[in-house]
């Protein structure tokens, strides 16, 4: 073994793509995988002879031969040839060329496949070729590399998995290589997903567009499928086109690329609603509670937040119980976590009513300062019990993942939490005009006095009002422990834009609420854009400061007498 | 003389008290730190001073923070806002004093706006070289702030709970825009690295004894101040305010013009309180208008005694006294007592410590003499 080929061993020896069989597996004569690669090639060999007839065998061989070479020219030829033919011994040649591990014999033009432990097969054929004797590597330069590149997305589209024939038409409509115009072509004809086979019309037409050869109609017939595309990527090919295209087809890309920017403009505006709404009912979540018991009791309950944090790490400890007691369980951890964390935080919520907001009734400032002190001393237990560092929460599996419509994508956690936000939202609604609690309540929203005079508990209305608007604090942290750090700052982050929502919405009833929430959501990513988060951000605070001027009890105020 | 006469009817047997002993502090620890050697007992520390000095400009919020709640009761959860503003003020000129003494020798930019490849001053900065500039802008800026907010705030009779929020809106509003960078105010650094003030160095010792000094005598005016203002038939009219603001509006008084004096006045207090804050501590940035803080004032006051000015004064030296040592022995311990704090002395100390003890005293004097009757003052809600 001479230096050059041990120098070879260094290099590293990743695999492609398991197309045809590992060699080692084919050694070892494993039966069912040796069964199945057989069939797999023998199905890859069938549809390229189908397509291509016998022709191609010989092709093959006499591509592969011309590895055997000092020239670069030549063996970038071979690898285009090679990556076009179609053949199931492609893949692995192109990859050893690409590992340093394609090896030569001078003397009879012999081309082997030098395999990690270093044995050989012969690139040909695919068999063991004992006794190699002296070898030299096929040389590469950036040339041959990039040829290495094309051919290697070339053969991808013709992979079996789905996920790599889109990520190669991609990256075919990315790099507009005419090269790859015939696998294109080989591939468009076989596919039957219509998403991949659309995905890899319109790489043809980005090649087609992109090539100087190409009759001016043809180009303009494929800027017509590239405006359907219709995305950012569309909008860079038609806007990179060379200064030489002819005056024809530049100005069908330029009024192709005005109709997308007009399309884009419109999903964006869509994609900023999406945002805003999934923003407005995590506001909507976190602020719900609190203007119930604003509402309610006049008073701001400052450890709102705090709530809300516990309700999170309320789901962390039920995923840990769940992680050790239970691990199958996991994918409904949540449904477990909602109940408890309503529960634990609802029940602080009473406690904090009995023990000492009972005791400042009417001191509606006073109280916030208490709960201000309550949510100082619940901040520093969460830090002392949990530690300062954030949490790590599971998203179940069913939570993960997005969809695509059109040029919108919506993450599947987003979704969920809008949807339980609506839930919660119609469930509290429901609960307030439906029950006789929900009777008691408004009553006492309206006019604390009369309602007492009218036989109504106003205390216990009081603290099973403070217990509710807790409790539905402890289910935004479920949906906020989704997607926020889970620490015990949680609280502190979203209470500003809480008390933000109440005082823009008014107590007056829970659609208030809604309004404010969606409309600060919304509000926020149309700003964001323009003004940046932070400069938003004050923009909407200044715009609420100067509101309270105009309507000084938000949105949906009570009327009447029972005001003041 | 007006000034006499003033002094002798319109201060209390407490306040003569407090004035009294802040005066002996504004001769002594100067002298005792500077004149006696450290060796000796009756030496005060350099940290000493500058811990107390710190104090008293909390100790003027505070007295701020208690004439609009405890007197007119406008429960701001903003003052830190003010309190900010007048330290920015004053820092911006302390900045300009640096001169080509700052990293990057820049004979006239500060360095952070050196580093932000700045080519000259922004124009919120010109004049702030000048001292009676600077010393008018932190009047000005805080005073015209609450002016404005307060302005469009009482005139449309937004009160109580919402008035509260919207001034924490405020100061949370300020503290991004202060933390942004090209907001030119030196972003989350803020301003720090003074050289010196009036050309005498901000580091050296007898600096700060002055400023401690000053300090006190700023604590003192802003006292005498508050004093004149709720003993005044102004002040009746801004008490009635608190107790039933609707009725006073009823008798025909412009509630909302008081409202907005005793705002504007106690801001622009708030404001001198922070100017004299940043030379002492030595930096001023963002998080000083973190919402947190100006809360941290509410509480100073409710310990001390809403609606009583020298328990004001009072509680914002305890509790801060308090936060010293407890961030030394117990870091972790800290926010569980100012927590408990909060609720503790809403709860059961509603007076604060000198309303309660106030109490205490008169009664423990009624039960001494034959009773006679006492039209006892309370501050009602």
């Amino acid at each position: 073994m001479n230096a050059s080929t041990r120098s070879g061993l260094d290099s590293g020896s990743g695999t492609l793509r398991p197309c045809s069989p590992p060699p080692a597996a084919r050694d070892k004569d494993i039966g069912p995988i040796r069964a199945l690669s057989a069939f797999l090639v023998a199905a890859l060999a069938a549809f390229v002879l189908i397509l291509a007839g016998p022709a191609r065998a010989q092709d093959h061989a006499a591509l592969v031969q011309r590895f055997a070479t000092e020239s670069f020219n030549d063996i970038a030829g071979a690898v285009n040839g090679l990556a076009t033919s179609g053949s199931p011994r492609a893949a692995p040649v192109i990859e050893a060329l690409r590992d340093g591990r394609l090896v030569y014999r001078a003397g009879d033009r012999q081309v082997f496949i030098r395999r990690p432990d270093n044995s050989f097969v012969n690139a040909l054929t695919g068999e063991p070729a004992a006794d190699v004797g002296t070898t030299r590597p096929v040389r590469l330069n950036n040339n041959v590399r990039r040829a290495i590149d094309a051919a290697v997305g070339a053969l991808s589209l013709l992979h079996p998995d789905p996920a790599r024939r889109t990520s190669a038409a991609e990256a075919v409509f990315k790099s507009r290589d005419s090269a790859a115009l015939a696998a294109l072509d080989a591939a468009i004809g076989q596919e039957r997903d219509p998403r991949i086979r659309k995905l890899m019309e319109e790489a043809r037409a980005a090649v087609v567009v992109a090539n100087p050869q190409a009759a001016e109609a043809d180009r303009i017939a494929a800027i017509g499928i590239i405006q359907r595309r219709g995305d950012q990527d569309a909008l860079a090919m038609l806007g990179s086109l060379p200064a030489t295209t002819p005056p024809l087809v530049r100005e069908a890309a330029e009024s192709a690329a005005v109709g997308i920017r007009r399309t884009l403009a419109v999903w964006e505006a869509g994609q900023n609603v999406w945002h805003g709404i999934s923003l407005g009912s995590v506001l909507l979540l976190a602020a719900i509670g609190l203007a119930i018991t604003f509402g309610v009791m006049g008073v701001i309950n400052m450890a709102h937040g705090e709530m809300v944090m516990i309700g999170a790490y309320t789901t962390f400890v039920v995923q840990q119980t769940i992680r050790t007691v239970a691990p199958g369980l996991m994918d409904v951890s949540l449904f477990i976590a909602l109940p408890m964390a309503f529960l634990v935080a609802g029940a602080i919520g009473v406690a904090i009513e009995r023990l000492i907001i009972r005791h400042l009734y009417g001191r509606a400032l006073e109280t916030l300062l208490a709960t201000w002190g309550v949510s100082l001393v619940l901040q520093q237990a969460v830090r002392t019990w949990f530690g300062p560092t954030n949490r790590e929460v599971t998203t179940p599996s069913w939570m993960s993942g997005s969809i695509e419509i059109g040029h919108l994508a919506i993450t599947a956690n987003r979704l969920a939490i809008i949807v339980f936000a609506i839930i919660v939202f119609a469930a509290l609604l429901l609960f307030l005009k439906r029950t006789p609690f929900g009777l008691q309540t408004r009553a006492v929203t309206q006019n604390r006095r009369m309602a007492g005079a009218m036989g109504i508990r106003t205390n216990w209305v009081d603290a099973f009002t403070f217990g509710l608007g807790s409790g539905i604090a402890g289910l935004a942290g479920v949906a906020l422990s989704q997607i926020d750090n889970v620490s015990p700052n949680l609280g502190q982050a979203y209470i500003i834009d809480s008390f933000m929502v109440v005082v823009f919405g008014g107590v007056g009833n829970l659609w208030g609420t809604l309004v404010a929430a969606m409309t600060l959501g919304i509000a926020n990513k149309f700003l964001e854009p323009y003004a940046g988060a932070v400069l938003g951000k004050i923009l909407l605070l200044v715009f609420i400061i100067l509101f309270i001027q105009k309507r000084p009890r938000g949105l949906f105020a009570l009327k009447g007498r029972a005001v003041e | 003389m007006m000034l006499t006469r003033f002094l002798f009817e319109r201060i209390d047997r407490g306040g003569w008290v407090f004035l009294v002993l802040l005066g002996l502090a504004a001769v002594l620890v100067p002298v005792l730190n500077l004149a006696v050697p450290p060796g000796s007992m009756f030496h005060v520390s350099n940290t000493a001073v500058g811990l107390w000095g710190k104090y008293m400009t909390y100790a003027l919020l505070a007295i701020a923070v208690d004439l609009v709640w405890g007197y007119c009761g406008i429960l701001s959860l903003g003052h830190g806002a003010f309190f900010a503003l007048g330290g920015y003020a004053m820092g911006m000129y302390l900045m300009l004093q640096i001169g080509p003494r700052g990293v990057y020798a820049h004979p006239t930019l500060p360095d952070f706006m050196v580093f932000l490849n700045w080519t000259e001053l922004p124009v919120a900065w010109w004049g702030f070289s000048s001292f009676p500039y600077a010393m008018l802008m932190v009047a000005l800026v805080p005073g015209l702030l609450a002016f404005v907010f307060g302005w469009f705030a009482f005139r449309s009779r937004v009160t109580g709970v919402y008035l509260s929020i919207i001034t924490q809106a405020l100061t949370y509003a300020l503290m991004l825009a202060f933390f942004r960078n090209d907001m030119g105010f030196g972003g989350n650094n803020g301003l720090t690295d003074f050289k010196d003030i009036l050309g005498f160095n901000i580091q050296s010792q007898t600096t700060r004894a002055v400023l401690f000094s000053l300090s006190v005598l700023a604590l003192m005016a802003g006292y005498l101040v508050a004093r004149a203002i709720v003993t005044s038939k102004a002040g009746k009219i801004i008490i009635a305010i608190r107790d039933a603001e609707p009725r006073t509006r009823f008798l025909g008084y412009r509630v909302e013009n008081f409202k907005l004096f005793v705002w504007t006045v106690s801001a622009v207090m708030a404001g001198i309180a922070g100017a004299l804050y940043v030379p002492q501590v030595g930096i001023i940035n963002p998080s000083e208008f973190s919402p947190a803080n100006s809360i941290e004032a509410i509480v100073w006051v409710a310990v001390g005694g809403r609606g009583t000015l020298v328990g004001a004064a009072l509680g914002a030296g305890l509790v801060n006294f308090a936060k010293s040592w407890f961030t030394g022995a117990f870091p972790q311990g800290w926010l569980f007592a100012l927590g408990g704090l909060f609720i503790f002395v809403t709860l059961f100390l509603p007076k604060g410590i000198l309303g309660t003890f106030t109490d205490w005293w008169k009664r423990r004097g009624e039960s001494r003499k034959p009773p006679t009757a006492s039209p006892a003052s309370q501050p009602a809600e």
